[in-house]
């Protein structure tokens, strides 16, 4: 079979990567065609098309030029997916997409034509992120940063400059914020209440956002840091403002901290800061051993434990009986757990629990105390997973919006005999997936019947524009078991593979 | 101490929250159907999609 590789570069064209992944994947469903991309032609963009020996010899692009790059068995089949892309790219814009009439070039137009713009939500590629942050910055605006692959000194500097005028600076790679209602980014519909949130892990503030929401009490804000926030090098620059914003809320009685274990001095520093508080707290350090706190503060080691402490101590699907449900189930596989996350942080409470009940564990993105996949021996060891890392998102977009990230590693599981388990989570809300259900249930519904058992949570409220429960009903019509939370179907997990062993 | 004497930052949770989106689209919709103003900046990297030279750009605050 000769295969061919043709590009198609449009100058000074730029798209969105959502966008583009909708088109990418047309594209690559056309007939006789192996591979197919459509991407910004950054310098990191065009490492992977290289890579990929998508990039014709000689093809030169910049970070402004829109790359259509095909794949295919022949020519004619290669012609003809061009042609189809580049008809899709000039087909005009909807009604409704076009629906925005003022569009400015800049956010200093933007801010000029309208002064009451008071926060930037910015998610361009990372290598030109940075350089909107401070734009915005120096327009006065407090800014959210979604855009990851932004250096550290970068941030830091752009944080140092955000808290010399006064402004927040949530990320960069800050997945999830809500501020006074107002959803930024990936965000649940969440009721409205007097718990507020800081958190440095999208998935964890959206998981414990979720789980006081969906238990009838509710969230005043939630402020996000960004994943490295509480790294030695940035000093928690961020978590301390957001602290001091809370002290002064009048909606907000008790806030809950979400983070990876800080370095030891950013968390003195933090905790130092708590213990000035007024307020109440619940620290939720994920895969920290217990640590000493201010009187004023709580600590928890999983999500699901910060959720029910800021509750009240108030128990979280009570009714769910781990043991109870993996009692009733058939034995099958060799007792291997396999989870495979779209959250980062789900993963790595996965790793809290598992480790906890005595499993060896390895994963992708380790907590402390567990081995690291790729690079120590992993034989018999359970492995959790997260597809939100780099290496499984760069150049396209995250789990949470393109579920197929997960399609060829859940395939693989399914056929694995050495494993009783395949962990599962699906991520609810704006932003995300319309339908992740029927996409999950889809992949697994020619699986085998002695294929290993799927447990999932499900992170979202009723509210959300999916709906928790037609999700949760979907997924348990093709036969997934579907726990209150993630802890929960982590506990499930184990409850399986401890029962098959007895 | 009033509220116009804190900083912005502390002033913000008691604000309404109005956005400028740069990026992705999605975004707008989702703010929109929550009541919030949004506006939306038909984005292109600057300096021809350079990222050095935009970063420099934006340093020099053009």
């Amino acid at each position: 079979m000769s295969v061919v590789v043709l590009n198609e570069v449009r100058k000074g064209f730029y798209l969105d990567s959502v966008a583009l992944m909708r088109l990418s994947r047309e594209v690559a469903g056309s007939p006789g065609v192996i591979e197919a991309a459509l991407m910004m032609g950054t310098p990191s963009n065009a490492a992977i098309m290289r890579n990929a020996g998508l990039l014709e010899e000689g093809t030169a692009v910049k970070g402004n030029d829109l790359v259509i790059a095909v794949k295919a068995e022949s020519e004619t089949a290669a012609r003809e997916a061009l042609d189809n892309a580049t008809k899709s790219l000039d087909k005009p814009k909807s009604q409704g997409e076009a629906q925005s009439a003022w569009r400015p070039h800049s956010i200093a137009a933007a801010v000029k034509n309208r002064p009451e713009i008071n926060l930037a939500l910015i998610s361009v590629p990372g290598e030109f992120a940075a350089g909107e942050a401070r734009k915005a910055l120096n327009r006065g605006l407090h800014v959210l940063m979604f855009s990851d692959n932004v250096s550290l000194e970068d941030e830091l500097s752009l944080k140092q400059q955000a808290r010399a005028a006064g402004l927040l600076m949530m990320g960069p790679d800050c997945g999830t914020a809500v501020i006074g209602g107002a959803p930024l980014a990936f965000a649940n519909k969440i009721r409205r209440g007097r718990i507020g949130i800081i958190g440095a892990s999208g998935t964890g503030t959206q998981e414990v956002s979720c789980l006081i929401s969906e238990a009838g009490a509710g969230i005043s804000h939630a402020i996000g840091v960004g994943g490295r926030d509480l790294k030695k090098d940035i000093g928690g620059i961020t978590t301390l403002m957001a602290i001091d914003a809370f002290e002064s809320d009048p909606e907000t009685d008790h806030v809950v901290l979400i983070s990876k274990p800080p370095h030891p001095d950013v968390a003195r520093s933090v905790l130092e800061r708590i213990g000035r508080s007024r307020k109440s707290y619940t620290v939720c350090f994920i895969g920290a051993s217990e640590i000493e706190l201010p009187p004023n503060a709580r600590f928890s080691p999983t999500l699901k434990g910060a959720a029910e402490l800021a509750l009240g101590d108030k128990k979280i699907g009570a009714g769910f009986d781990a043991n109870a449900v993996a009692s009733r189930l058939p034995r099958r596989g060799r007792g291997g757990i396999e989870g495979l996350f779209a959250g980062g942080t789900l993963c790595a409470e996965a790793q809290v629990i598992l480790a906890a009940a005595g499993r060896k564990v390895a994963s992708n993105a380790a907590i402390p105390g567990v081995v690291k996949l790729g690079v120590e021996p992993n034989a018999g060891r359970d492995r959790l997973i997260d597809l939100g890392d780099d290496e499984y998102t760069r150049g396209r977009p995250h789990p949470m919006i393109d579920p197929s990230v997960r399609d060829d590693a859940l395939r693989a599981a399914l056929k694995n005999r050495d494993l009783s388990v395949v962990l599962l989570d699906l991520v609810l809300g704006y932003g995300a997936h319309a339908d992740p259900a029927e996409h999950l249930t889809k992949i697994v519904a020619d699986r085998g019947q002695d294929a290993p058992a799927l447990i999932a949570s499900v992170v979202g409220t009723e509210q959300d524009p999916q709906g928790r429960s037609a999700q949760v009903r979907k997924l348990e019509q093709a036969g997934l078991l579907v726990a209150p939370s993630n802890a929960q179907a982590c506990e499930l997990a184990v409850a399986i593979v401890q029962n098959a062993g007895r | 101490m009033t509220d116009q004497d804190r900083p912005q930052y502390q002033q913000l949770l008691a604000r309404k929250v109005e956005v400028v989106n740069v990026g992705l689209e999605g975004f707008v919709k989702d703010l929109s159907d929550c009541g919030i103003d949004v506006v939306h900046v038909d984005w292109k990297p600057s300096a021809g999609g350079d990222p050095q030279m935009a970063a420099l750009l934006a340093k020099l605050g053009v």
